[in-house]
């Protein structure tokens, strides 16, 4: 096939995911929000549309698909413009969309504001490659494994820390053996308890009220008297309302201790819904299910911390891939008689397939979760071009990693295009973020598990 | 004690509309001085003349209970909204989408005695003039922000919301950081309290006849807004 094909072949499947991105965004992260930028939401549909062009090249080097001089120079190009958007674009505009946010910066201030933030972003980022021996000394400035390495440290981070997190709450939300039993009753108490204290916030805020009218009523003797410090103290102290005798510095004190006291039990109950809601969950198909592979998870997540901790300690990097190890397994222990190269092939594009998929799709999911969390009318923008760098970054560092789960002939593409990066590195790097990460994310569970609502009087 | 009566008005919309700025402007008459986000419920009371300038003047406590609006409290703050007297529906006018969600919100507080699975399955089939023609809660919808919505919108005439329309409700548009949005004998302050004299005269008046949760007789009263305020 010729260059134009291919290029057309590409066009379309980018554009197809270009779309996939704009729905995306309309119908799920922007749920709640009217969209006042359209720039936002073509630069999050773009970012989403060049990640999975990467990851459909990657396929079609598998398979054999294109012309291989085709598929290099729209890896370079998917490369240049990735980097173009992660280093350049999506920051100048967080910078611009957080300057306009703050209300006393002139109008004609906030592009050279931009510019320096921009300027100071961009010192910083080349400030990241120092503590880290990832660059081989022999490349230029502007090439493109300058901007890779500093991106893949980022991206790698967040890929480590966000699969530590995963493995560790995944078999503790699934698993029925972690989930606390909530009688009806236990809710019902904590409801009727947050009633009562709403109740007696709504007396002791009805005799303020009365207070008030009443010390209107009585006129303005009240308001002569002391003034300047001696007569703040006095009111702040004591403002007894000479109508009705009642104290409302203090009744405000009791009102705030009772608000809070109500936000508490609004949590409690809030918290035990959840668990309700999870109980009557694992009780269903799908959640017996859950509850079977969160055994096999717990292990592969034990199996996966010990295998990190190892590499680390005794400096090992493995150097063949899963597939091949297997072919090897298959071979000389079981004896299976194969064409390697064959299955090689196919088992590869169906693994290197399956981790597409999830992380495209847990990647999404998280992003959504983390938006909808803090989120708000005013920085729904700002944190929409946040997601936009962060799944760049992820996206080109998982390009970076699944190098290893490739067979040797199949990761050439990459190396050549990526360049003479320190691969090791990174995987050891994730190694010892996954193993941070996960042992955390075990501390932080078992506190927040302990603390849990069966411990509420 | 409180010596008189009293009515519960929620108060409910997306959240960060601006509701506890509306509850601590309707019930201080100043503009709140850092609001944060509400966890749970927040209660303001307000003494309010029933027929003021009447002499059937009574004076009676108005609760507005202001719902948090988050969307994960959802399992959790249908125990706030049995009983009610009153609705206010609040959205933001630089957000289009807040006022489309008020459809929800509606939904989700007469389906309070449903359970969760419910809930999204009869909103498609809800009508909010059976409801309001059922049950005969007033209802009032408010547009808060409407200093910065001059910037984001172009046009000056401002369309009343379907949902206001479906309800024959009354609709007031204000900014919640301004004394005088309710400045006594404006227009939003007049609205207010027209609507809060409805819920009274629901409440303490209509006993004679029709109980408001039962009938779905909607010859009578089909709530025209005009009907009650023949002046």
């Amino acid at each position: 096939m010729g260059f134009i094909e291919d290029t057309l072949i590409i066009l379309v499947t980018q554009v197809f995911f270009f779309v996939g991105g704009w729905v995306f965004f309309v119908k799920k992260l922007f749920r709640d929000y009217e969209v006042h930028h359209r720039l936002v939401q073509l630069i999050f549909s773009v970012t989403f549309s060049l990640s999975c062009t990467m990851f459909e090249l990657i396929i079609f080097e598998i398979l054999g698909v294109l012309d291989s001089s085709s598929r290099y120079f729209h890896w370079n190009l998917v490369l240049y413009v990735m980097l173009f958007m992660v280093i350049v674009l999506i920051p100048f505009y967080i910078g611009y969309f957080i300057v306009s946010n703050i209300r006393i910066v002139r109008l004609q201030m906030i592009r050279p504001l931009t510019i320096l933030i921009w300027l100071v972003y961009i010192y910083l980022f080349w400030k990241v490659g120092d503590p880290f021996p990832i660059l081989s000394p022999k490349q230029g400035i502007l090439s493109i494994e300058q901007g890779i390495s500093r991106i893949g440290v980022i991206g790698v981070t967040v890929m480590a820390l966000l699969s530590g997190f995963g493995a560790v709450n995944y078999p503790y939300t699934s698993m029925a053996y972690f989930m606390r039993p909530v009688m009806p009753s236990d809710i019902q108490a904590i409801e009727k308890r947050l009633m009562q204290t709403m109740d007696m916030i709504l007396v002791k805020k009805k005799r303020i009220a009365l207070a008030k009218k009443g010390s209107v009523v009585n006129g303005p003797q009240n308001t002569q008297g002391s003034s300047g410090i001696w007569g703040m103290l006095k009111t702040v102290t004591t403002s007894v309302s000479k109508g009705t005798g009642e104290n409302i510095w203090q009744l405000k004190q009791e009102i705030a201790a009772l608000e809070e006291l109500s936000r508490q039990l609004f949590l409690e109950a809030h918290d035990m819904h959840i668990m309700q809601e999870r109980l009557q969950w694992a009780s269903t198909f799908q959640g017996k299910y859950f509850n079977f592979l969160g055994y096999f998870f717990s292990l592969y997540c034990m199996w996966k911390i010990c295998i990190s901790t190892i590499n680390i300690v005794f400096d090992r990097v493995g150097k063949k891939d899963p597939v091949t190890r297997g072919m090897e397994i298959a071979v000389h222990w079981v004896g299976i008689n194969i064409d390697v190269t064959f299955w090689s092939q196919h088992i590869s594009f169906f693994l290197v397939g399956c981790i597409v998929v999830t992380s495209i799709r847990g990647l999404l999911l998280t992003l959504t979760k983390f938006f909808y969390a803090i989120s708000s009318s005013k920085s729904s923008d700002i944190i929409v071009l946040v997601l936009a760098q962060i799944m760049g970054m992820y996206f080109v560092s998982s390009v970076l990693l699944m190098r290893m789960n490739m067979p040797a002939e199949y990761r050439t593409i990459i190396t050549q295009v990526l360049g003479e990066l320190q691969f090791n590195f990174y995987h050891r790097w994730f190694d010892v973020i996954f193993l941070v990460s996960a042992l955390s994310s075990i501390g932080f569970l078992y506190l927040a598990h302990k603390q849990g609502p069966g411990e509420a009087g | 004690m409180a010596a008189f009566d009293k009515v519960k008005v929620i108060v409910v919309g997306d959240s960060g509309v601006g509701k506890s700025s509306l509850t601590y402007l309707i019930c201080h008459h100043q503009p709140i001085n850092n609001p944060s986000w509400t966890v749970g419920c927040s209660v303001e009371v307000k003494l309010h003349e029933y027929k003021e300038g009447t002499p059937d003047q009574k004076t009676y406590f108005i609760e507005l209970w202001d719902i948090g609006g988050s969307s994960s409290h959802r399992n959790t703050r249908s125990v706030f909204y049995n009983p009610t007297h009153g609705i206010i529906l609040v959205h933001d006018l630089t957000n289009r989408k807040s006022q489309q969600n008020l459809q929800k919100w509606l939904a989700e507080v007469i389906n309070k005695d449903g359970s969760s699975k419910s809930r999204v399955s009869s909103f498609d089939d809800f009508d909010p003039e059976q409801f309001v023609g059922s049950t005969q809660i007033p209802i009032l919808v408010i547009g808060t922000k409407s200093d910065l919505s001059e910037e984001v919108r172009t046009h000056s005439h401002r369309r009343s919301s379907t949902i206001a329309e479906e309800c024959g409700a009354d609709e007031i548009f204000l900014d919640c950081r301004q004394v005088r949005s309710l400045a006594a004998g404006s227009s939003s302050a007049v609205k207010l309290s027209r609507f809060f004299d409805k819920v009274i005269e629901r409440r303490y008046h209509c006993r004679d006849g029709i109980s408001p949760f039962s009938d779905k007789r909607r010859t009578l009263a089909s709530l025209n807004p005009k009907f009650y305020h023949s002046d």
